[in-house]
């Protein structure tokens, strides 16, 4: 507890330097991948990482400095590279994008080992630590790299507000884009390039092997939460940049901790958290929709069985025995009883000594359903002119989902039928 | 033909290096509603792209209202096809709608209130205002088609092309786009549309264009409508071309000679 306080009152520099470096890194990397991700390039930011590796063992063996300027225009140049081969075999020759990406990933990664490899054993002192690209530096971050890529950070974000309309129309749909007259292979060669810089500052925080998770990850959770993409932009920076202070702090706390793979296990938690939580989309919220839905079915049947059995017996108030029930329709095990208690929670249902009746509420809504489910054979029969003998299963499952307004319709298209297809009374 | 809105000279285009449009030559009247009709791959997407400047013609150019369309885009307006994009991305109805408004002269300016009232304007014209707000991934085929529609009116164009504006869409909201695209005639603008049904173009159009890689017609609805050029259209393959057009492809041979294409020009 107290470390975190510590933490977080940001009083010691270093923290300071790690936490805003964290923090940009984590947010333009997020932003710039929103892009990516809708462009259906999620893979590219990978591409691109394993390609800079190369550029930055040349910019250090040319100028024999771990100057952070010098080793992000090396870093720049050889991800554009990949970039651009990615682009030209796509265009030019038969291979498949995702073909592309693979080659140029493998071979500009392994043209960087190879490099790193023979500047390791060079033996000069200045090398040490620029092995430290593989998995990122971010807790070892000094207030000059924190000054460059932290600005370059802040201005990749500065470039995607300035052309943001541009960059959803072209993401979006690039042909229209081409159509009005928008200079679309400068834009996209500016998305590029901001995509390549985003991904040579964010290697800085979690290194080469773990960059693309910067990229895809905040996008792809935030866009579980949205259909804005304004909205979705915003929901992957804040999940960027707190996956950098959660990063940062880990490795605060137990300093033999790495700060990089923590960003991405903080980042890893918000995509499992959007996945089975977010509205909607997420799987617990499927999961209660199926639940919903199948609850109606089972205690619609429910109502609708001890109707018919009323029906027969031209009497409503009378109680029934589970056995009764079964015998009008089948039930999973456990279901018929649970469906009951469900019913009788709702007052639909009272448990009597002799079994189970409708109340008056109850009658009610079995009539409701009876009268939907007859309606829709009618429908079927007169209007989709299907037989008698089909169209029973058809209307097992609409008539859970008709509302009061298609009913109305059905009941006006059907001229008020009295009667469904197997000449049973349709009840009002 | 005097004044045409748009001339296609000698148009040939590929597509994977295979021909599929080969010397295509017309002159379009202003003022009509112009169908693009013939079998599939018959090419009518390609030309219609060809003439947007979206592909890049092997030989032969493309003059709207006389100019290069460069010089007039603002007075031009696309409706792709509907498949073409991903409705799944995270916009609702006004923002895609919007996008008729970007402008290559205002990139870093913000949309003003007067393109939200051409937007709207735009919305109203193919009835879907109430759904302004709704999110395009929960429309259904009819209503991204009027969407689309939408976004290209908003440009406020004099000529507008448009890929299977028809495809996929319901009764009524065929009805609504063939009405909004008789009024747009009534005030004088220019509308081609690539359609794939025989059967309503008769009705629907004033000019057909009949393609089959080749131009087998071009010309008032009556006069293109003949037996013979139906069946030039769509009775069987032109074997020669075709077999020509696969040779072309699977050699991957130049169409003209090295700088042959630039004397045709003049």
């Amino acid at each position: 507890m107290n470390s975190l306080l510590e933490f977080l009152s940001l009083a010691d520099p270093n923290v300071r330097f790690v936490v805003l470096g964290s923090v940009l890194l984590g947010m333009s990397s997020a932003v710039v991948g929103c892009f990516t991700f809708l462009r259906k390039r999620a893979l590219l930011g990978d591409a691109i990482a394993h390609s800079i590796l190369p550029g930055i063992c040349l910019a250090f063996m040319v100028s024999g400095s771990k100057n952070p300027w010098i080793l992000l225009a090396g870093a720049a140049v050889s991800g554009w590279l990949s970039v651009a081969a990615i682009d030209i075999i796509t265009r030019k020759s038969k291979l498949k994008p995702d073909t592309a990406v693979g080659l140029v990933l493998s071979v500009f990664f392994g043209v960087g080992i190879l490099l790193l490899t023979h500047i390791q054993h060079q033996g000069n002192a200045s090398q040490a630590g620029l092995d430290k690209f593989l998995f990122g530096k971010a807790a070892s971050m000094t207030s000059e790299d924190v000054l460059v890529f932290g600005g370059v950070g802040m201005l990749l974000l500065l470039v995607v507000i300035a052309f943001y309309k541009e960059f959803k129309l072209i993401s979006f749909n690039p042909e229209f884009a081409k159509v009005i007259g928008l200079p679309v292979a400068f834009l996209e060669f500016l998305l590029a390039t901001v995509t390549v810089l985003a991904v040579a500052v964010g290697i800085q925080a979690v290194g080469v092997v773990l960059m693309a998770a910067l990229i895809i990850s905040p996008a792809a959770a935030a866009r579980f939460w949205t259909e804005k993409l304004a909205v979705m932009i915003v929901i992957a920076a804040i999940f960027g940049a707190l996956s950098g202070v959660f990063g940062s702090f880990i490795s605060f706390s137990a300093p033999s901790m790495p700060t990089g793979p923590w960003i991405v296990v903080a980042l890893t938690v918000f995509v499992m958290i959007s996945l089975l939580f977010a509205p909607q989309k997420g799987f617990v919220a499927r999961w209660l929709r199926d639940g919903n839905n199948h609850e109606k079915i089972l205690t619609e049947n429910i109502l609708k069985a001890l109707y018919q059995i009323g029906e027969k017996a031209r009497d409503f108030a009378g109680s029934r025995e589970l056995a009764e029930i079964r015998e009008r329709r089948e039930f999973g095990p456990g279901e018929l009883k649970r469906g009951l208690r469900i019913l009788a929670r709702r007052k639909l249902v009272v448990e009597a000594a002799t079994g189970w009746r409708l109340t008056s509420l109850g009658l009610t809504e079995s009539r409701r359903v009876v009268r939907l489910h007859r309606l829709w054979e009618m429908y079927l029969k007169e209007k989709i002119r299907l037989k008698e003998d089909h169209v029973h299963a058809g209307a097992e499952a609409i008539e859970h989902i008709i509302t009061p307004e298609i009913e109305r319709l059905l009941e006006e298209k059907l001229g008020f039928p009295e009667r469904d297809p197997h000449n049973s009374e349709i009840p009002r | 033909m005097k004044n045409p809105i748009i001339e296609v000279h000698n148009l040939t285009v590929s597509y994977n290096k295979r021909p599929v449009l080969w010397d295509v030559d017309y002159e379009l009247p202003p003022g009509q509603l112009i169908g693009v009709l013939g079998p599939n791959g018959s090419g009518k997407t390609t030309m219609l792209k060809t003439i947007m400047g979206l592909i890049r013609p092997d030989s032969g150019f493309v003059e709207v209202m006389g100019k290069k369309l460069d010089e007039v885009r603002d007075k031009v307006s696309y409706v792709p096809q509907r498949e073409s994009v991903d409705w799944d991305f995270p916009a609702n109805v006004m923002d895609v709608v919007l996008m008729g408004r970007y402008n290559p002269k205002h990139m870093f300016r913000r949309l003003s209130k007067e393109d939200r009232e051409l937007a709207v304007a735009a919305l109203e014209k193919v009835n879907m205002l109430p759904f302004a707000e709704r999110q395009i991934s929960q429309l259904s085929g009819g209503q991204q088609q009027r969407v689309f529609i939408a976004r290209a009116l908003a440009r406020q164009a004099d000529l507008y092309l448009m890929d299977e504006p028809f495809a996929g869409v319901d009764a009524a909201s065929e009805e609504s786009i063939l009405e909004l695209l008789t009024g747009m005639k009534a005030e004088g603008k220019s509308i081609m549309v690539v359609h794939h049904d025989l059967q309503t173009a008769r009705n629907f159009f004033d000019w057909i264009i009949l393609l089959n890689t080749s131009l087998v017609a071009s010309g008032p609805v009556n006069e293109v409508f003949t037996e013979q050029n139906l069946q030039a259209a769509y009775g069987g393959k032109l074997t020669v071309l075709s077999q020509i057009a696969d040779l072309v492809a699977s050699k991957a041979f130049p169409l003209r000679e090295k700088g042959l294409q630039d004397r045709e020009k003049l």
